[in-house]
């Protein structure tokens, strides 16, 4: 069972490689927020899976902190990229 | 020990983590904002939603809470990840990053006159 | 905004606190006393404080009826987000990019502000689609491979499975 996580780890880590990618070259700053917020998604993921391998229920509580963090960032940044704010 | 749980659980976390790789490879290619948006927030959606049950289906069988916070993330992955999807496109378009248009076709751009004439009011108020 | 009757407001209060209560019970994952008085008195006071706020729905979303369509809607849109995944997958590894790119506009038979963000919300997750914003009755819609710029055709096309459900529910 546990080489499945492993084989699952290895995956989100080649995601977290290509979008990391376009996080340092993205042409305009909304390149950088689309890359910011599918990272934040495949961080709250993998912050399960490693709940999962430490065998701790209260690391599920950070994976959800950093969801709603990351959420409540990326609409920040875009209402101001709007000029909104 | 191979109960239905973990064999459920197993398959749900292979998906979903080829889903979120497949949104960090078209995070990678595609060519503007928006369709970058198209992949990303599609693919990480389902991939992230799928692993994390997944998890919580590995777990059941030794504390039940970890598939009802696991139902808590995923229900707010699927709201929260359209919502700032539109937020980040509606702000592209305001910056004037128009989409990319590769057919010919004049009446492909139908947001174009409503974000012009907002600007002009904007502009005269 | 117009002042509300003291059925509309205890009614709405009764709601939130319910649906506070489920909420609480899930983050807490317990059902010892303690954990249940505690939430019963914070969910209380919180529903208390929120009732302008909290409109999106009214005690008639718990008839049955309804709730029977909630859950359909739930699997037709199951159905349509493994299909846009699908779709993706298949752009994102042909190797030469399969896209035609464009915003078209289609309108919209719901009125509700919540309706209306429910419907966005299904059509960013649907195959080749993405909301890029909502005036009044219209939706803007930027989709990967445009097949029609004819709105009603384009309602079709994106919208039309969901909104036949929609309109039941709110």
């Amino acid at each position: 069972m546990i080489y499945i996580i492993y084989i699952a780890l290895g995956f989100m880590i080649l995601g977290l490689f290509f979008a990391s990618f376009r996080f340092i070259k993205g042409p305009t700053a909304g390149d950088r927020m689309v890359a910011l917020d599918t990272l934040t998604t495949i961080l709250v993921a993998g912050l399960v899976v490693l709940a999962y391998i430490f065998q701790r229920f209260i690391y599920l509580d950070v994976a959800l902190v950093y969801a709603v963090l990351g959420f409540i960032g990326v609409i920040v940044i875009a209402r101001y990229l709007e000029g909104a704010l | 020990m191979n109960t239905a749980y973990d064999i459920i659980g197993a398959i749900l976390i292979l998906i979903g983590s080829i889903f979120l790789f497949l949104g960090g490879l078209g995070i990678f290619r595609m060519p503007d904002v928006y369709n970058r948006l198209q992949a990303g927030t599609k693919a990480t959606t389902l991939g992230g939603m799928s692993t994390i049950l997944g998890i919580g289906f590995l777990m059941v069988e030794d504390y039940w809470g970890w598939l009802v916070k696991a139902i808590i993330i995923v229900i707010f992955i699927a709201f929260s990840n359209p919502i700032s999807s539109h937020a980040l496109a509606r702000a592209m378009y305001k910056r004037k990053h128009y989409p990319l248009i590769m057919s010919k076709d004049e009446n492909m751009d139908a947001y174009r006159e409503v974000a012009d004439k907002n600007q002009n009011k904007e502009e005269t108020i | 905004m117009k002042e509300l009757t003291f059925n509309v407001k205890f009614s709405r209060f009764l709601l939130n606190w319910l649906f506070l209560m489920v909420v609480w019970v899930a983050f807490t994952t317990s059902f010892s006393s303690q954990e249940l008085v505690v939430g019963l008195v914070v969910t209380m006071i919180i529903s208390l404080l929120s009732i302008s706020m909290f409109t999106c729905c009214t005690p008639a979303i718990l008839c049955p009826r309804r709730i029977f369509f909630m859950i359909w809607y739930l699997f037709v849109f199951i159905g349509a987000l493994i299909m846009s995944n699908l779709d993706v997958a298949r752009r994102v590894l042909t190797p030469s990019l399969p896209i035609n790119p464009g915003i078209v506009k289609i309108k919209t038979k719901l009125t509700t502000n919540f309706s209306k963000m429910v419907l966005a919300n299904s059509i960013t997750l649907t195959p080749g689609t993405l909301t890029v914003d909502i005036v009044d009755d219209t939706l803007y819609i930027h989709w990967i491979d445009v097949k029609t710029t004819n709105p009603e055709e384009a309602f079709k096309e994106i919208a039309e499975q969901f909104e036949k459900i929609l309109l039941k529910i709110f």
